[in-house]
């Protein structure tokens, strides 16, 4: 082991995290069938028929129909497509302006890094949540919206790890060399200080994706988010529960389903965190 | 310290006025007026309708008007409920969703820490495996789907407890209570966990202990006052979260409280309901959130003395 890399020493360290990697299974798995979802789902998700009506699980519909005669594992199957996008689109999103804003002020320092960290401290302490659903509300429930909104939101504590990385990395020898040489800024952030983040940052980002999902499923459940025929999770949870006391495995299943992806990602983003930071898997 | 707390009461000042500004031309740039939602309404009777709720005048005018109003805490009218204001409908609903919200931090806290400190203690034996094992489950049962849940077990099958409602029935408090604060003990526990490690293998902790203090002496005394100073922290941004965690679970038990009065102006496009309490909301966990930075800064001594 003398030679090997962070990333390899990193790799070797989450193979032996039994609960990381069985998260790590299970996300590989949901995401190949979110991707296949046309081809696998028994049904299409809208297809009716409302002579079957609400009916248990069976041999025909594995988890049931809902209200309609729609076939749930098809619709949980096609709610993983969004779920899952909204995830790792809004959490993109969130990376993007987080890390170059972490960097930015974290490299620049001095009155620009205090004007940009003030900025964050004063968002910070304001209720996000409230203005997503204005912004819901006041220009419709779009996708696309709903990502950015999400995404716009989930940025704040990126920057704050990542700025705090680059002042630690920023006195160091291959950084006053590359500035001694005349690299500009942007070549200076993409060559020499992202790679040495990218650590904290891949944390951090598996981290974000339970929290956006969980905000989607939450927006979803107050009505204000994926509207139909579409689903995702949090919609059909909100069918579930509206129906819960006569069929109530329209609740369950979805639920299930929603609960098993963020333990999942929760174990899989602190089995990573602890491979690549292992001073800190200690409690 | 109290400079401290001066300066950032100052520092609150404008950015609640940014949040009032940003909000208003936000819902002014919103497409369609508030008139037009189900019924049409006849020309003449829109026209009345904007004249008597000032929409006539210039976006300018009706910025500065709803200004001047909000400083002598006048949010305006409803558009959805006419006759009542904003203010009074603030008024009505916040008891009710403060009284959530504080069963709820009572629980999450008696719950989490309770079980956090615990864990720390018996480290790596069942007692810290299980309750950290329940508290993964609590971060990962999102309020939305905990809600119903106990309602499907303990209001439909088990009978136990009303499904519903807020101090009509005995016992409907309950299951509310424990659905809003049952995601914030968990995430206590975690904390007071953490922090509780952290101190315990400090060289006090273990002069205290030399000293002849009986454990209890050392955990309750020494131990926790620093060991907590994590869960203080959280409880400011717990405050945000609690309040969306009141959306929810006021719309699932039904509850007539501030939570719910957003999510039904979200709705009906009640554009001043939803400014008048986006702007409440926003003062609210501006202020929670100095109050758990001031009391973070009180328990820790070093940030006193530097400050």
């Amino acid at each position: 082991m003398n030679n090997n890399s962070l990333w390899s020493d990193a790799l070797y360290r989450l193979t032996r995290n039994r609960a990381a990697m069985i998260g790590g299974l299970i996300l590989v798995a949901l995401i190949i069938c979110a991707i296949l979802a046309p081809w696998i789902a028994p049904y299409s998700y809208s297809y009716q028929d409302l002579n079957l009506g609400a009916s248990p699980p069976s041999s025909d519909h594995l988890l049931g129909t809902d209200i309609l005669g729609r076939d749930l594992l098809s619709r949980i199957l096609y709610g993983a497509r969004i779920s899952l996008l909204v995830g790792f689109v809004a959490t993109g999103v969130a990376l993007v302006i987080g890390v170059s804003w972490g960097i930015i002020a974290g490299y620049m320092g001095g009155r620009i890094d205090s004007v940009m960290m003030r900025i964050v401290d004063v968002l910070y302490g304001l209720p996000f949540i409230i203005f997503i659903i204005l912004l819901m509300v006041i220009f419709g429930r779009n996708l696309w919206l709903l990502f950015g909104a999400i995404g716009a939101v989930e940025w704040l504590t990126m920057a704050r790890i990542v700025r705090g990385q680059v002042i630690g990395l920023k006195n160091q020898e291959f950084v006053l060399a590359a500035q001694a040489m005349g690299v500009n800024n942007l070549a200076m952030f993409r060559r020499h200080l992202l790679p040495n983040i990218l650590g904290p940052i891949a944390v951090y980002a598996t981290l974000t994706i339970p929290q956006v999902m969980l905000l989607e499923g939450f927006l979803s459940f107050l009505g204000l988010g994926i509207q139909p025929p579409m689903s995702s999770w949090g919609t059909l949870i909100k069918d579930g529960v509206e129906s819960m006391e006569e069929y109530s495995w329209l609740l369950i299943y979805p639920g299930i389903t929603f609960t098993i992806t963020l333990f999942a990602l929760n174990f899989f983003g602190d089995g990573l965190r602890d491979a690549l930071d292992p001073k800190t898997s200690d409690n | 310290m109290i400079a401290i707390f001066f300066k950032r009461i100052l520092l609150a000042i404008p950015v609640l006025f940014a949040v009032a500004s940003i909000t208003f031309f936000l819902v002014k740039a919103a497409p369609g007026g508030p008139f037009d939602a189900d019924r049409a309404v006849s020309p003449q009777v829109l026209k009345n309708l904007n004249e008597a709720y000032n929409l006539d005048a210039s976006n300018w005018e009706q910025y500065v008007d709803y200004m001047s109003g909000l400083i002598q805490g006048d949010l305006g009218p409803s558009f959805r409920f006419p006759g009542r204001s904003v203010t009074e409908m603030i008024a009505t609903g916040l008891p009710i969703t403060f009284e959530l919200a504080f069963y709820a931090i009572l629980i999450a806290l008696l719950l989490g820490v309770l079980s956090g400190v615990t864990a720390a203690l018996k480290r790596n034996t069942f007692l810290d495996f299980i309750p950290m094992a329940i508290a993964m489950i609590g971060i990962c049962v999102p309020t939305f789907l905990m809600g119903p849940l106990l309602v499907l077990i303990f209001g439909i099958n088990l009978e136990v407890l009303p499904v519903s409602g807020w101090g009509q029935l005995p016992g409907d408090k309950i299951l509310p209570s424990i659905t809003l604060g049952f995601a914030y003990a968990a995430y206590i526990a975690r904390l007071s966990r953490g922090g509780m490690l952290e101190v315990l293998n400090q060289d006090f902790i273990r002069t205290a202990r030399a000293k002849g203090l009986t454990e209890r002496m050392v955990v309750i005394k020494h131990a926790m006052q620093g060991g907590l100073i994590p869960v203080v922290s959280f409880l400011g941004p717990a405050i945000a979260g609690l309040l969306a965690g009141s959306f929810v679970v006021e719309t699932i038990f039904q509850i007539p409280g501030l939570g719910r009065f957003y999510v039904e102006a979200a709705f009906n496009r009640d554009y001043t309901m939803i400014l008048g309490t986006t702007i409440f909301f926003s003062a609210m966990i501006v202020f929670f959130n100095l109050l758990s930075d001031l009391a973070s800064l009180m328990l820790n001594p070093r940030s006193r003395d530097s400050s």
